[in-house]
């Protein structure tokens, strides 16, 4: 009876213990973007500025934040960046808990509406959307058309050796092997973008799955994280999958040439990502909520986005909202020389024209934070 | 000897009295007024209590963040399969049925090995081999599941793919739930993720049957083997009936590991919301789902849907252990029956 009872408390132990890990899970998450808020007091003659938000942008922030507080500019300035995910970022700063948040997709007027004050979106540099595949023989060269990419997420092009795909591709050796579809699975800025290209280009995906941080995808494993679909494409011949130019990049996977709005197969570099940037001409937006997918323009890559830091036109406090502002200052300047070795494209001289007036904008109290650059 | 034996008698004779008297003099005191043990009672109770309080206080946050998705959606969330947070719907049966299915694959493989590897350690293996071998066995215990997800990927996965389901399929194809997918394998799916959980519920399951079978009162053993019983039947008649129960609350308590792992599941299950006859094809589990979508999930009812799933969780988990309580209460009534019957 002893023994029963210690293997029914062990029991019971276990329930709890694996019920409440998946909540432990949850409310971490939450707390990760409220316990940033609180040490935002000034002391000592140390600013500390807190952000938190989208992941992609991570790197480069962070290699902003060291050089940074490397300067003399930065001296007595403290900015911590906790990358949440973009959803936790515009959570964040909609609470106020952060000082300034990030995002990859621009705010919904149902989010802005959301947040107490007026909000600034930031373009702070440019990524984009690859698709990577594994197809044995076939390291470079594979061109995809808007029209089979979506056939091929909707399970409708099945095979490799599909017509529509030798099409483009009368070069090369395309295998009679079906397609293997890799898709993020955890909500993601990336997938927002790619989706949105789709529905974009083709009204089928737009009325069948549509476009979000998470869809229901018509076929296809799902992986999490970039380093998922890598780990996923790499493994299995036969598939494609979309990942973050940087990590695609960074790890050398073979990516495919995509057909852009001006009927050309385009690859995804710097160049052209900056060109689609470029491509929007003077047709930016005055709050720079802008999609630069499938832009104009022969050199545009079609899937290139902006990532926004947002913050408050009005600042509570003048000397955090200054720091903040002189920081981002540096960022869209000099700040973007890190970019391309972190392979992200450098902001077109028109967009950092739009960010400083923007920045200027920004008061506490009135008056103006930023003091003249 | 003689003497021995004569002087051991008396000694158990005065421990009868003795310890009733230690019994009833603990009685004594607890109804005494003791700083000391006032204080001890009410930490303890204090401790007893954050349970309860912790569990109830997660319970009524959980249903209060589900509220939109529980009203909105009501029973329709347990039955219908469509997950799709751009059109706001909702429902929980792929999860459900991924967890489930999972987790009792994962039994399948992990139980009768368990015990093999316990029955080994206790009654067969040279004594010079048992510490190492369990020693190494609990050791699996503590790799990192994210260890175990990525071994899953990139070592398993493709084996799976390339050699064990192909061969599965040829022998057992005739079977819908050993068939390869039309679309192909890639080796990530429900048979993956079922075969991870078995290797990380193995060791909680063999040590503790290990305890418990060590348990088994010597005289026992050696009665039946001084009946001519074989090492095997002393196994099945003996040594097993007797550590039923606890071999019970062994497999539930693995079963609860499977029901809530999260990280390596999520990493070979494949991650699609499809219920499918195959064990190949591609599934979802309660938590992955969460894991995967509650740091992007902005939309409210989306967020609702993800809490529910988490409450459903909480509920699953709580019905399955309710379920193997009954079990090892009948069991051990069941045997207390049989021996009172006289029937063996």
């Amino acid at each position: 009876m002893i023994s029963l009872l210690r293997v029914s408390s062990v029991v019971l132990g276990c329930a709890i213990g694996s019920a409440m890990l998946s909540l432990a899970g949850c409310s971490k998450k939450d707390d990760s973007s409220s316990t940033t808020t609180t040490g935002t007091t000034t002391s000592g003659g140390t600013v500390s500025l807190n952000g938190a938000g989208a992941t992609f942008p991570n790197p480069l922030y962070t290699k902003w934040i060291s050089d940074y507080s490397a300067l003399p500019a930065g001296h007595g300035v403290k900015v911590n960046y906790q990358s949440v995910g973009s959803g936790g970022g515009i959570k964040a700063i909609s609470d106020q808990t952060v000082d300034f948040g990030a995002t990859d997709a621009p705010l919904t007027d149902e989010e802005a509406g959301k947040a107490p004050g007026k909000l600034l979106h930031i373009p702070t540099t440019l990524g984009a959307v690859v698709l990577t595949y594994n197809l044995d023989g076939i390291k470079t060269g594979l061109k995809l058309s808007p029209e089979v990419l979506a056939g091929i997420f909707l399970g409708d092009i099945k095979s490799w050796d599909d017509p529509k795909i030798k099409a483009d591709n009368a070069a090369l050796p395309l295998p009679k092997k079906s397609i293997s579809i890799v898709h993020r699975t955890d909500g993601s800025g990336t997938t927002e973008v790619f989706t949105q290209y789709l529905a974009q280009v083709s009204p089928d995906w737009k009325t069948k799955v549509g476009a979000g941080k998470s869809v229901k995808w018509p076929t296809g494993n799902g992986a999490k994280g970039n380093e998922g679909v890598t780990g996923n494409v790499t493994n299995t011949p036969g598939s494609i999958g979309y990942v973050e130019l940087a990590y695609a990049a960074q790890n050398n996977l073979a990516v495919a040439y995509l057909k852009n709005h001006a009927g050309k197969f385009v690859s995804p570099t710097l160049d052209a990502i900056s060109a689609a940037a470029a491509a929007m001409g003077d047709k930016v937006p005055d709050d720079l909520r802008m999609s630069i997918l499938d832009p104009d323009g022969d050199a545009s890559y079609p899937i290139s986005s902006f990532t926004y830091v947002l913050l408050y036109a009005e600042q509570k406090d003048a000397a955090k909202g200054g720091a903040l502002v002189s920081f981002l200052w540096w960022g869209i300047h000099d700040g973007q020389k890190a970019a391309p070795g972190l392979h992200y494209a450098p902001l077109p001289a028109a967009i950092v024209t739009r960010d400083e007036a923007k920045l200027k904008s920004i008061t506490s109290g009135g008056k103006a934070v930023l003091a003249a650059p | 000897m003689k003497d021995a034996a004569a002087s051991e008698l008396p000694t158990d004779k005065e421990l009868v009295p003795a310890s009733t008297k230690v019994a009833r003099a603990t009685r004594k005191t607890n109804r005494d007024v003791n700083a000391g043990d006032r204080i001890f009672r009410g930490v303890t109770t204090f401790f007893a209590g954050l349970v309860v309080v912790t569990l109830a206080a997660v319970a009524i946050q959980l249903v209060m963040t589900a509220w939109p998705s529980l009203s909105k959606f009501g029973f329709h969330f347990l039955y219908t399969r469509d997950w799709n947070p751009v059109e706001d719907e909702f429902g929980a049966l792929p999860f459900l049925y991924g967890t489930v299915v999972s987790s009792t694959l994962a039994l399948c493989i992990a139980v009768p090995i368990a015990l093999g590897i316990a029955i080994f350690l206790t009654e067969l293996a040279p004594p010079w081999m048992r510490s190492p071998v369990s020693f190494l066995v609990e050791l699996l215990a503590a790799v990192p599941s994210v260890v175990y997800g990525l071994w899953g990927i990139f070592v398993l996965a493709p084996w799976l793919r390339d050699t064990v389901e192909p061969g599965i399929s040829k022998v057992l194809g005739f079977i819908p739930m050993f068939r390869v997918p039309e679309s192909g394998s890639t080796g990530l799916g429900m048979f993956t993720a079922g075969l991870i959980l078995s290797i990380m519920i193995l060791p909680t399951i063999s040590s503790i049957a290990r305890e418990v079978l060590k348990a088994t009162p010597l005289p026992l053993r050696e009665g039946a083997l001084a009946l001519g019983s074989t090492r095997w039947e002393v196994v099945r008649y003996v040594i097993l009936p007797y550590a039923r129960s606890g071999i019970v609350g062994a497999i539930i308590l693995g079963l609860g590991r499977a029901l809530g792992e999260t990280m390596a599941v999520t990493m070979v299950i494949g991650n699609s919301p499809n219920i499918s006859a195959s064990l190949f094809a591609p599934s979802y589990t309660m938590a992955s789902i969460i894991a995967n979508e509650f740091t992007e999930a902005t939309g409210k009812i989306h967020l609702a849907a993800l809490a529910e799933i988490g409450l459903l969780l909480f509920v699953v988990t709580f019905i399955l252990n309710v379920l193997a309580r009954l079990l090892v209460w009948r069991v051990a009534a069941g045997r207390r029956y049989k021996t009172a019957g006289g029937r063996t």
